[in-house]
This record gives structure tokens, sequence and C-alpha cells, in this order.
């Protein structure tokens, strides 16, 4: 029985090496994608194009340009004279922020009188905008506990020391990469299998599959076992990219991880094989593949927070595979968990597994039949 | 009977053709009309990266009215679901349970240092796996930080001011509501699924089938397979296109500022690029498997990740700035978001049309060249 089961696994390994393109397509991309995308993907601004208005003549604002200058996250790119000049520079997006010092103001802040500073962004992008609006206060936060320690005003009544845990300096990539390790093995396994069934009902070898000694059970477990060993190897490739190239820390057991993963393809491997057997067309599959992925990628936290979704849409995000993941790489890697602390993740995975290959074995039976 | 009309015949047939197998297989409409709706409901109700109710951890060692002062403070703010920690031990837990986002620590001598004039330090940590999260977080307890300051300064007497205060404009979206963006950028999302991805599939669908042969035996000329495949395609995509713009206004009040003939032929540009990728795809692949593979590393994932779509352009490294110069999403997610939320910039607008029409006669001449390689 294992013998059977192992043969159509080989058949279906054929299926998808034996063509030169078919095994370049499941190395080349998925590698583009890591290095592409790793590097791509990041919510830290580094070249924000800052324009300055100054009317103001003080030391003051010489002041807060220089701490501009010496910000990474910025870049002036041009000084302004006139107010008309300034609409055209953010409409035609030469510049993302626009900095107004109003004449008085330095005298103000000598006189210790509170002076306005005028921000304007461009909102095309609301959430650059925020991060950007985020950093120009920071750098205000900064420059006002300088002013007032130097210009002897008394102190403030009590400090604040933020530090920020797992991910110091606070890098994206720390967080994207290893939801990039999800995500991509997300798409590969899923058009792997989407496409095994689908493609040889196409074909018509799918009623031959049928009419073989090989039960349901067998036929369903000869499909799974490809899809889980390439997602497997591709998933480890990703891993030590993550790990050596891009220098992410690996904190955690990799046990957890691995274990995450073989529960995380099961359930990936179940999702593929009911499109698959739903479809009649190959192309049907890849569609099929496409409307429950999106979302899926969409709603698994993995570029927006799932506790920003509202309540119902927060419901909907357990049904997805890639939410728990995602929480279980990122827990490996960055905050150094280990079994115990991930088994709220593992044992949805394990249902949702269990429940879609059971639906598919069900679905193969009635065709059976 | 003369050649343009035998040519408008055989176009004719090729159209009907393609047409039944659009109608006859659900799952083209399903891609074209379903799941632009499931992308709107989700990006304009579920998505978001506008943070509210941040849960956050207070530990309080020694609670009095001072501390009550500051907590007080957390508790009104919108942006924090405060939870109350004696130790910063269990806090500790929570936070590494991802049961809360950040801490907040007075230590047991906060009020007396407060009271003597000393400088009591407030320990504030983040957890900091999402990292623009985090910055969020922190951002927001500084601010309401400053604000208890203020509070505390009018109770206590001495008038305490922040020297500088800020004063944000945000032009095109005052309350940098995420979804008048994200809405806008999926209508490139969408269009390039059907342009290029069920574009490239239906093509090598014939190859895989044996159909092609069949085809290319037949007097159609090569010119006329292409455009009867690519009009079937254009009219399902457009008309998706009007589709989402429609939901777009009416269900989810994102604003055309725009001329609304300015975003259809900027559509129509993008739809004939994205076509001519699809097409280009499909011939060299001839295989329904690798043709979606390639489609959706070189096409679907490009355009959600390195258009502008969610991430900003200029953050990235030189090099993959550059590779974001040929994806057609950038120019047109750029036009789509000034259309939608500024209007008729003509500068940004020229320049971005002025790239896909660039793009489209690039891949024109690829496809015309490729095809006539492998199709004859």
């Amino acid at each position: 029985m294992l013998q059977a089961i192992w043969a159509l696994s080989i058949k279906e390994f054929l299926a998808l090496l034996r063509d030169k393109r078919s095994r370049a397509v499941l190395i080349g991309p998925p590698l583009l994608q890591l290095l592409v995308f790793g590097y791509a993907a990041t919510f830290n601004l580094n070249h924000i194009s800052v324009a300055i208005y100054n009317e103001d003549q003080g030391e003051a604002s010489r002041q807060f340009i220089s701490q501009i200058e010496g910000s990474p996250n910025f870049n002036i790119i041009q000084y302004v004279s006139k107010n008309s000049d300034i609409a055209p520079i953010i409409n035609n997006k030469e510049a993302l922020m626009l900095i107004h010092f109003g004449p008085n103001f330095s005298t103000n802040l000598q006189k210790n009188i509170t002076a306005p500073l005028q921000v304007i962004l461009d909102g095309r992008n609301s959430n650059t905008a925020m991060i950007s609006l985020n950093y120009i206060r920071s750098i205000l936060f900064t420059f006002n506990q300088k002013w007032a320690s130097e210009h002897g005003s008394k102190s403030l009544p009590s400090t604040l020391q933020p530090r920020t845990w797992y991910n110091e300096n606070k890098q994206s990539s720390w967080f994207i990469i290893p939801g990039i390790i999800g995500l991509i093995t997300l798409i590969v396994t899923l058009t792997i299998t989407a496409l095994s069934v689908a493609r040889e009902r196409e074909e018509g070898t799918f009623d031959q599959l049928l009419v073989t000694p090989l039960t349901p059970l067998q036929i369903l477990i000869g499909k799974a076992l490809p899809g889980i060993i390439i997602g497997l190897v591709e998933a480890t490739v990703i891993i030590i990219f993550a790990a050596y190239w891009f220098d992410i820390p690996l904190r955690g057991n990799i046990g957890a991880l691995y274990l995450g993963l073989l529960l995380f393809l099961l359930s990936a491997v179940g999702i593929g094989l009911m499109i698959s057997t739903i479809s009649t067309t190959q192309q049907q599959a890849i569609l099929g593949t496409f409307i429950f992925m999106v979302p899926a990628v969409l709603l698994s936290g993995y570029a927006t927070p799932i506790e920003n979704m509202p309540e119902i849409i927060q419901w909907l995000t357990y049904l997805d595979p890639l939410r728990y993941l995602l929480i279980i790489t990122r827990g490996v890697f960055l905050e150094g968990d280990s079994y115990t602390l991930l088994f709220p993740q593992y044992w949805p995975m394990l249902i949702i597994g269990i429940t879609t290959l059971a639906t598919t074995g069900w679905l193969f039976q009635k065709r059976v039949v | 009977m003369n050649s343009a009309a035998s040519a408008r015949i055989r176009l004719k047939g090729m159209l009907i053709k393609e047409g039944l197998q659009i109608i006859r297989d659900p799952s083209s409409i399903a891609i074209a009309f379903i799941l632009p709706v499931v992308l709107l409901f989700l990006f304009g109700y579920g998505v978001s990266l506008d943070a509210k109710h941040i849960p956050i951890g207070l530990v309080v060692e020694q609670p009095d009215t001072n501390t009550a002062s500051l907590t007080g403070s957390f508790s009104q703010s919108t942006y924090f679901t405060p939870e109350y920690f004696h130790s910063i031990k269990a806090a500790d837990t929570a936070l590494k349970e991802h049961k809360i986002e950040g801490i907040v620590w007075l230590k047991n001598n906060f009020s007396s240092q407060l009271l003597n004039g000393q400088t009591p330090d407030i320990a504030v940590l983040v957890n900091g796996v999402n990292s623009n999260q985090a910055a969020i977080t922190q951002g927001y307890i500084e601010g309401t930080w400053v604000t208890w300051l203020q509070h505390y300064a009018n109770l206590s007497g001495h008038a305490f001011k922040p020297t500088v205060e800020l004063e944000q404009r945000v032009w095109f979206n005052p309350a940098l509501n995420s979804r008048l963006y994200l809405v806008p950028g999926l209508i490139a999302i969408i269009m390039t699924l059907i342009g290029s991805l069920l574009t490239s599939m239906v093509v090598a669908r014939e190859w895989d089938r044996g159909t092609m042969e069949a085809i290319l035996v037949t007097p159609l000329h090569i010119n006329e397979f292409l455009i009867g495949k690519l009009i079937p395609y254009f009219i399902l995509g457009m008309g998706s296109m009007l589709f989402t713009v429609t939901l777009a206004i009416w269900q989810f009040d994102v604003p055309l500022l725009g001329s609304f003939w300015l975003l259809l032929l900027s559509s129509t540009l993008f739809m004939l690029v994205s076509l001519a990728i699809g097409l280009l795809i499909s011939i060299v692949s001839k295989n329904q498997f690798i043709a979606g593979q390639i489609s959706i590393m070189v096409t679907f994932l490009p355009a959600f990740m390195l258009s502008g779509f969610i991430f900003d352009i200029n953050s990235m490294p030189e090099v993959t700035q550059l590779i974001t110069q040929i994806v057609p999403a950038r120019y047109f997610v750029a036009i789509l978001q000034t259309l939608f939320l500024a209007g008729n910039i003509w500068p940004v607008l020229l320049a971005n049309m002025g790239a896909l029409v660039l793009m489209l006669i690039f891949f024109a001449i690829i496809v015309r060249k490729k095809s006539t390689n492998h199709l004859e």
C-alpha cells in the first residue's frame, strides 16, 4: 500500500519536475521574490523629500533645520521663498512634506511664547504621510527638550524612557521577511496542489487514476505528499536566506518553527487539493486559488495588523492558516518562542488541514461511486 | 470575396469562440466581478493601517492620585485600551503572549520623586516585532504623556508650555484615512489580474489542449489571432474597472476629483500594457502551470509590492527603485491616487501616462516578434 502511494507521488514529482521550465519556475522566481521584496517591503521611510519655507531670520529655525538635515529619514530638496510656491511642489509630488517657519518663530521662542510649526503633507498615500508625521514629531520632541534645557526654563517634571523589544531598531525588514517565508510557501504549495487534480481532469487522466487499484485515500496522500515536500524544501531555502543573507536573528527553537511549517503545509495542501477537486479545468483551479489566496494574504497580518481590523473580520482571520504561521515565524525568529508558547497556533492549522483533506477525500469518493 | 471582408469574418469567428469560452467557464467572470468585490470589501472595511484601541499594559507599583492622573490620560485616549498590572512580571508575560502591545511602567517611587521635585523615569516597553505598529504606539504614548504633563502643570500651579507646537495639514486626505488611497490602488491590482494572469492562462490553454495546432492550420492570420484573443479580455478588464470605480465612489465614498475621461484613458493604456505582458508570458511558456506561476511572480506580486500601492518607493534601496521603473502598475497607481484624491494634476499625469505609452510600444513590439517566431 505504501509502495502504491509512493509510486503515485513519484509520478506527481515527475509531472512537475520533468520539464526544465517547470523546475526553473519552482526555484528561480521565489528566490528573486525574496530578494526583491526583502528589500522593497519596508515601512521605514529613509528619504522623505522635504521642502522648507523659512520666513524666520533667527537661530531657532536654523537649529531645527540642522536637526532635519542630520536625520537619515529626511532629505531637504528645496527652499521656497513665497507662499504661492507651496502648492505646486506638493501637487507635483516634488516633495512629500513642506515645513513652514513663521516670521516670528525665533522671537516667540526667546520670549517663551509657544511657536507654531506648520507642516503640510501630501496625503495621497496616507500611510506614508502618517509615518512621516511621526518622524517629524519625534524630532520636535527632542528639539523641545533640548531648547527647554538650554534656555533655562524649568526642566520637565518626569522623563520618558522608551525601549523596543525584539526589534530594537524598529527595522521593518525584521517584520516583513519572516512573513515572506509564509507568503512564498503558500503561493508555491497552493499552485502546485491546486493544479494537480485539475490538470488530470482536463487531460482526462483522472478517470484512469480512479480505476487503478489505489483507494481514494491513497490517491489523496499521493497527491498531497509532493506539495508538502516541495513546500518544505522551498521554505528551508528561504529560512536560510532570511537568517544568513538578511541577518534576521533566529532566536527561538527551529523544531518549533518546523512543526508549525509542517502543520501549515498540511492545511495549505488540503485547501489546494479541495480547490483542485472542485475545479474541472486548470484555469478554474488557478482562479479559485486566487480567490482564496488574495484574502488569505490580506487577512493574515502580513502587512497590516489584524488588531486594526473590525471585529467581524478579525473572526474571519481565524480560518486563515497563514495567520497562524506568521505568528510562528515571527515568534521563533524574533521573540525566541518555543513549543509551549506557540501551542495556540498549532492546533487550528491541524484542524483546517484535517477538515479540508477529509472534504477532498469525500469529493473523490463521490466521483468514484 | 476580397481579403478585408474575409479577415473580418475570420476575426468575428475568433471573437465568438473566445466570447463563448468566457461565458461557458464562469471562472473568468468570477475573477472580473467577484474578486473585485471581495478585494474592495477587504480593503474598504477590513485592512487598515490606522491603529486605534491599542491594548497596552499600565504597571502601577504604588497607586495614588498622581499615578491615577497619568493612567487616566491613557484610559481617556481613544488610541489605547489600557489594562492594569501590579507587577512588571505579569505585564511582561502578557506582552510575550501578545495580549498587549506595550507597557508603561510607573515604579514605586514615582510619586515621591515627583513631589520632591526630582525627575522620575517612566519606562516604556514596546513590542517591536511589527516595527511600523511599534513606532505608532510609541508616538501615541509620547503624545499622551505630553497631554498629562500639561494637565499636571496646570494642577500644580506652574505653567508648562511645549515650546514648539506642531500644526499639521495633510492635503488630499486630511483625516489620514487609509481606505482613500488603498481603494483606488486596487483598480491597478484587479486589472493586472485580468490583463496578465487570466490572459496568459487563456493562450497557454490552447497549447496545453493541443488546440493551438488546430488554430495554426486555419487561414487565421497571426494578427487576427492576437486581436481575437485580446478584445474579449480587454472588454472584461474595462468592465471590471468601471464596476470597481462605481463601487469605490458610491459604496466607499472615495472622491473622484479628477476627470473621469482621463481615468478611462489611462485605464485603457494600462489594460493594453497588461494584456501585452499576459500574451507575452503565454507565448513564451506554452503551459498553463508555468504561465500561471510566471504571471503571479512578475505581474501580480510586483503590482502589489513594488508599485507604491502599499510600500513607499522612495524608501526602497536604489536597485529596487530601478526595478520598480519597469513595473507598469507603478505608473498606474500614481495616476490613480492623483486622479482620485488630488485632481487633474498635469505634470504627474503626463509623466506617468507617457511611461505607460512607452511600455505599451515596447511590449507590443516584443509580442509581435515573439509571436511570429513561436506561432508560425
